[in-house]
């Protein structure tokens, strides 16, 4: 059994051994619980990082930029500015007398040299406390150089990742409705969520471009500045990670009466149920059947393979932990596909909601954990005995450390997990861990080695 | 043939504000990484979560192994009424989770910068919890707007060895019957094969940080919380009783270390000397080695060093004139310099995120015979490389430097040869030996084999013999 903090054992819940369903939330990290959870700056740097033609700046010193540098999966289309790592490396005298000129300079700098559509600069922690007043350095910035040059309020210190979402959808929305939506077709959405890790926003498009959607702007996989200025012309916002672009969406509908949709497409069942819900939203009977026309002609395609992995897959155990629990709901029910059950389902960010839903779509006794550490996380893979723990580098030694299989499910994923092709590749990656012949051979299966041999 | 003296354009060089590309990390980091190398410890960082979660992510994608580094969790609140109360609970919950025998505190700069007493803190900490099983506080402060990665290390290496020295702390029987040797940011391979010297040449060896089990362990049934190996802290406790310090660094001789610290307090003689990366380097260290045991160096490692000579023989035409880049942290930069320059390979530029002071110093020590100009800069980020490379056409046949220079090698279309830290694109860097004899055979046959592959691949030959 797992060794939780007193102070966390509200966060950890075993589905069918307690009557009423509890579970602590969106609370701050105990202090030396090893929370796997990162900080404002990371929230932020996520949600704007695939933006690729602007330039993203971290003011401060220099290892939020050196820790953050080509760190994700997200492609771009065209230009690459976004996997180039700029930081004002901050000095012990900048600190002292602050960095203000150290900043205009560097933003003049490198808007010179780069000619971004836009500028991103992120706050991290000690910027507040030296008092630089980085709202009007952008503003003068932005006046001189003629584009959009953003503040990011990320301190790292001020809240949780989902403040730093909040940042970065402050800054997006400063650029959405500054460009010419008179082109924008009546059938159109904005695809807010989704990162284009491994390509995943092109396959995404491509269904869309099928269905006889037009898609206005990707907000941010494989994003484009002039494509976000026209977002609010789109007729849809669909949203796929909620966590990060609820705020958003809602924003655009407040400012714009734009609606908006929450989708996934991860796992057949969700992607099919969302493609549905965005050709129903626009009460459009061709694009209906386009729709499900496509969708039966890939379920035909890739359900036979599926099926071939499940008879080798039929009956294993997974554990899953998360960013947001959204993620999560769709990968209990695509490891269902596979035969697989989840025996334990965490996240960093999830909220009420998201744990009753999770908790409604689990099995009994599967545990379900908030915010979760490597303590914890390492006694559930031993307790529930995994075959395969699915996340993000940071759980990837805990697997790995005890024999377990392992999947990336994060953004730093080179392997595309979303939509139809994503479900084949998600199979294949899953068998291909959990099928692989080293476990064999680790303590975990093989107890005394030689002892075996005798 | 290189040799013809390269006259640099006379463009000027812009000089940049921002760091683009960097080619370092910050301190924390680094102090993270020794706190790993003491036995039943866990590292903490007193400041915002994301410190310590960028850290660990960053450790892994190295090591490969489980990192698990605790925070204070800096809020809003906390940085105006300062960290007091979340440095206590930490520690208290690091405490009955780990069951450590110490914890190593770095403080970050959101820490630094709102000047957090944590001297204070600790003492009033101790008095309260102190007593019983509760584990030792170390603290180091590790500002991250000053220096890189590497100060860190080497700051939070004399801040431990400062801490717990205790003059006494051995029977008298042991005192000087031992040594000290910080060893550097060098790999859990390398630190495997200190010890293996230290055991041949039967000498009793404090290594300090010693993370070769604790970030390159065997596969488990159970989770260890902290896991086995580092540097115990009795010979922690013990190093002001040792014999001598060695202490590898050539760039080292302006900062106040580990060695200068006890041979300032306690006289423990200091003896510094270059990472042993290569013949020469490597003769220095085994040398000492030899002074200090009273024994001379063992059979295996003159037949290392007799096979590695021979091996430089077979290859020296393969590699004569070949111009590299050397790329990485100060120290590394300079004993791969000097390994280079002694199979005729130019390093035509030496470049390193670090700002000793000493680099260029150094560099020129280790690189005297060689005729063509060794451009040295400190202080750079990757961008700042690129430039220069092009500003003076150095037309580099490779690099050697960490996986971050990864993006150069590819834009040059030359080979990267992988060393040091981090190496986040390839499995095994923990296990890269680049010391002794033994790592420059491994080093000097992977430089040669990757020439002769470019060479075998470029041609249309494609030649069977080489």
């Amino acid at each position: 059994m797992a060794d939780i903090l007193r102070e966390r054992e509200r966060q950890v819940y075993r589905k069918g051994q307690q009557q009423a369903f509890q579970l602590d939330c969106e609370k701050q990290s105990v202090a030396g619980s090893v929370s796997q959870r990162a900080c404002v700056f990371c929230g932020s740097r996520v949600v704007l990082y695939p933006i690729a033609d602007a330039l993203h700046i971290v003011h401060g010193p220099i290892g939020c930029a050196s820790y953050t540098w080509d760190i994700r999966g997200a492609l771009s289309s065209g230009p690459e500015l976004h996997r180039l790592s700029f930081s004002t490396d901050l000095q012990e005298m900048d600190v002292v007398r602050g960095g203000e000129k150290k900043l205009y300079a560097a933003l003049c700098e490198l808007i010179d040299a780069h000619k971004p559509k836009a500028a991103f600069v992120y706050a991290t922690c000690i910027v507040g406390v030296i008092g630089d007043d980085v709202e009007a350095v952008c503003k003068r910035a932005s006046m001189e150089k003629g584009i959009p040059v953003l503040p990011v309020h990320s301190e790292g210190f001020k809240g949780t990742k989902k403040d730093g979402y909040r940042a970065a959808c402050d800054a997006l929305l400063q650029i959405v409705g500054t460009g010419p939506v008179d082109d924008v077709s009546p059938l159109s959405i904005n695809i807010l969520g989704d990162f284009n890790l491994a390509g995943e926003t092109w396959m995404i498009r491509d269904y869309y471009s099928r269905m006889g959607v037009q898609v206005v702007s990707c907000i941010t996989g494989d994003g484009r500045i002039d494509d976000i200025r026209r977002a609010h012309g789109a007729a849809l916002n669909v949203v796929q990670c909620s966590g990060s672009m609820t705020y958003l969406a809602k924003s655009m509908e407040e400012k714009y009466g734009i609606p908006f949709l929450r989708v996934s497409y991860f796992g057949v069942d969700d992607l099919s149920k969302s493609l549905y819900d965005v050709a129903r939203h626009f009460k459009d009977k061709e694009m209906l059947q386009r729709t499900q026309s496509m969708v039966r002609e890939e379920l035909q395609r890739i359900m036979p393979i599926i099926a071939d992995y499940r008879r080798a897959l039929e009956g294993k155990r997974a554990a899953i932990y998360v960013g947001g629990a959204f993620k999560a709901f769709s990968l209990v029910s695509a490891l269902r596909l596979l035969g697989m059950k989840t025996v334990m389902v965490g996240s960093q960010t999830g909220n009420k909601d998201d744990y009753e839903q999770l908790r409604e779509l689990c099995d009994e006794g599967t545990i379900i954990a908030d915010d979760s550490n490597p303590l914890e996380l390492s006694s559930f893979l031993e307790e529930k005995d995994v075959d395969v723990f699915i996340g993000g580098v940071k759980e990837r030694p805990i697997a790995y450390k005890l024999g377990i299989g392992f999947c990336d499910h994060n953004h730093e994923r080179k392997e595309a997990l979303a939509g139809f092709e994503g479900m084949v590749n998600f199979a294949r990656e899953v068998y291909g861990s959990v099928m692989s012949p080293v476990w064999r051979l680790t303590p975990r299966k093989r107890g005394n080695p030689l002892e075996v041999v005798k | 043939m290189s040799s013809q003296p390269r006259v640099p354009k006379s463009v000027p060089r812009p000089n940049w504000v921002s760091t683009r590309n960097p080619c370092k990390a910050c301190a924390p980091l680094g102090a993270t990484l020794v706190m790993r190398g003491i036995e039943g410890a866990i590292p903490f960082l007193h400041g915002s979560q994301g410190c310590a979660t960028y850290m660990r992510r960053y450790l892994i994608s190295h090591f490969r192994e489980p990192m698990d580094i605790a925070t204070s969790g800096f809020s809003e609140a906390t940085t105006i009424f300062g960290g007091g109360a979340n440095l206590h609970q930490g520690l208290k919950n690091v405490t009955s989770q780990y069951h450590p025998s110490l914890i190593g505190i770095a403080t970050t700069c959101l820490t630094e910068t709102i000047g957090e007493d944590v001297h204070g803190l600790l003492h009033e900490y101790r008095e309260k919890n102190g007593g019983g099983e509760s584990p030792l506080l170390v603290h180091v402060s590790t500002p991250s707007y000053s220096g890189t990665h590497v100060d860190g290390f080497n700051g939070a290496v004399r801040a431990v060895v400062e801490q717990l020295a205790e003059p006494g702390a051995v029977p008298s029987a042991y005192v000087r019957s031992f040594v000290n040797l910080f060893p550097g940011l060098v790999s859990s391979g390398d630190l495997r094969f200190l010890k293996e010297v230290a055991a041949d040449f039967a000498l009793p060896m404090t290594l300090f940080p010693d993370y070769s089990e604790t970030l390159d362990g065997p596969s488990m049934d159970k989770y260890k919380k902290i896991p086995e190996g580092g540097t115990t802290i009795v010979s922690l406790r013990a190093t002001p009783s040792a014999n001598a310090s060695i202490e590898f660094g050539r760039t080292l001789r302006t900062k106040r270390t580990a060695a200068s610290f006890l041979q300032e307090r306690f006289e423990v003689p200091a003896k510094r000397i270059g990472m042993p990366i290569g013949v020469q380097e490597s003769d220095v260290f085994f040398a000492a080695m030899e002074k200090l045991s009273g024994q001379t160096m063992p059979e295996k490692y003159r037949m290392e060093r007799g096979r590695l000579v021979d091996a430089y023989v077979d290859g020296h035409k393969y590699l004569f004139g070949k111009r590299a880049l050397v790329i990485g942290d100060e120290d590394m930069v300079v004993g791969l310099a000097s390994f280079l320059a002694e199979i005729g390979v130019v390093p035509v530029l030496c470049a390193s995120g670090g700002k000793s002071g000493a680099l260029k110093h150094a560099i020129a020590e280790v690189t005297t015979h060689v005729r063509e100009t060794v451009a040295v800069r400190d202080g750079v980020d990757f961008m700042t490389i690129a430039e220069e490379v092009e500003l003076k056409e150095l037309k580099a046949d490779f690099i050697v430097g960490s996986s971050k220079a990864a993006k150069l090698a590819r834009t040059l279309g030359v080979p990267l040869i992988r060393v040091g830290f981090p190496i986040h694109d390839r499995i095994g860097g923990q296990r890269i030996l680049h010391l002794g004899y033994r790592g420059a055979q491994q080093l000097f046959d992977l430089i040669v084999n990757t020439l002769l592959e470019v060479k075998q691949d470029s041609n249309s030959i494609g030649y069977s013999y080489l």
